[in-house]
């Protein structure tokens, strides 16, 4: 119950920095932790009471004590997918600060590059 | 107002989420897809572990796609930041104690990541996990030699061989077999280094593959003049 | 309760601490330096939930990898929110 509760708090803690933050880097910092809160949440949905990890290692483990292997599967390619993309992001704000000199929203009107 | 507004819908997001998540108690065992995977993967893939054989055999399409995003993630920033490359990098590197220890590490960061994308099928690991290990060792010569440099050339061919091991062996499968990404290599026993048909070999494209993204988009990220 | 639990508790409050920190921090540094204590804290919280192969990914990716290119763009652009 408790790893529910830090993952949804991180992504609401993440949207509120998204939503109210004018600064460019400030909001891909936001994104980041939106992104880290729904890979915990995947992971501890998928959890089950005293099972083990869904390794074979060892002839004693059996397949009803092990955890949903599936969230894993999907979590472990979303965070590699996530650093690609938050690098795209940034290659972004750099082109960004590049033309307009500041990373404040509110400062950069125009919408040509 | 527009913090007071943002906390308004936060709270009514945050209000559904709890109420999801009410009726989905933690730690509890659920029916479903995951059930059937672990009570036939070793039988069906040769592999131990269960999460490589989702990533590269149940799913294994589904992991070429996430591979061609990262391919064109990589691929977009270079375009993004194309024209801003340069040369014009302080030279004064890091000091003697981080050049040498760096120097020392880097073989075994490497071998690290080898490692832990040659096993992706017996013990936790894979080519994601040893790709990104790579890149890590790629970044400390980075942040301790000024001069190291990648050859650009050599970053996009080891990528496009790669990419071409994934789908040819894919579709070697689908020419003998009756699907793509079909095992047609013997299963071997469970938990030997060879073993689990065309696992090793996919997981070890996959590894070459998201090593040299992951160092190319480093290197266009640190290249980039201010 | 477990030290288990007690343990559990202690990560997920550093881990909320750490994301207020980044998010209310001026200095964008010490806000990616926020973001990989974040993911340091995700990365023990993964090897708790059996998860061996998804803690090793983000310890990799996202304690050096993620806040490295962090790094790198501030350095680019402004250090500080003004």
């Amino acid at each position: 119950m408790l790893y529910y509760i830090g993952a949804i708090s991180l992504i609401l803690i993440g949207m509120y920095a998204v939503l109210t933050k004018k600064n460019l880097l400030k909001i891909v910092v936001g994104l980041s932790i939106v992104d880290s809160g729904v890979n915990l949440l995947f992971i501890s949905v998928g959890y089950v009471k005293d099972a083990t990890a869904p390794i074979f290692s060892m002839p004693s483990l059996t397949a009803d004590k092990m955890v949903d292997p599936v969230p894993q599967a999907l979590v472990l390619t979303a965070i590699v997918i996530g650093l690609a993309t938050t690098a795209v992001a940034l290659g972004l704000v750099i082109r960004l600060y590049d033309h307009h000199k500041t990373l404040n929203i509110n400062k950069i009107r125009q919408l040509k590059w | 107002m527009r913090k007071a507004i943002a906390i308004l819908l936060l709270a009514i997001v945050g209000y559904y989420f709890i109420n999801v998540f009410i009726h989905m108690p933690f730690g509890e065992k659920r029916e479903g897809v995951g059930k059937y995977y672990l009570e036939n993967t070793v039988k069906e893939t040769g592999a131990a572990n269960v999460v490589t054989a989702i990533v590269v055999s149940y799913r294994g399409f589904d992991t070429l796609g996430e591979v061609t995003v990262l391919f064109l993630a990589a691929t977009g920033l270079g375009a993004i930041l194309f024209g801003k490359r340069g040369e014009k990098r302080r030279l004064q590197g890091a000091s003697v104690i981080v050049k040498t220890t760096s120097m020392m590490l880097y073989p075994m960061v490497v071998l690290l990541g080898a490692y832990v994308f040659v096993h992706g099928h017996l013990t936790p690991g894979g080519g994601f996990q040893g790709g990104a290990i790579i890149a890590t060792g790629v970044l400390l010569m980075f942040m301790s030699y000024r001069h190291f440099n990648v050859s650009h050339n050599a970053l996009t061919w080891i990528e496009s061989l790669a990419g071409l091991t994934f789908a040819t062996v894919g579709l070697i499968g689908l020419a003998l077999g009756t699907t793509f990404l079909q095992n047609f290599l013997p299963l071997g026993t469970p938990n030997d280094l060879v073993s689990a048909g065309i696992i090793p070999i996919i997981y070890i494209a996959v590894g070459f593959k998201v090593g040299a993204e992951l160092t190319g988009v480093l290197d266009n990220m640190l290249k980039t003049i201010r | 309760m477990s030290w288990l639990a007690v343990l559990v508790l202690v990560l997920v409050v550093v881990q909320i601490i750490a994301a207020l920190f980044s998010v209310w921090q001026k200095d964008l540094l010490l806000a990616a330096l926020g973001t990989s204590a974040i993911s340091v804290v995700l990365s023990v919280l993964f090897y708790l939930l059996q998860a061996p192969d998804v803690a090793l990914t983000e310890a990799a990716i996202g304690v050096a990898l993620s806040t490295i290119i962090f790094v790198i763009a501030i350095k680019k652009t402004d250090r500080y929110e003004e």
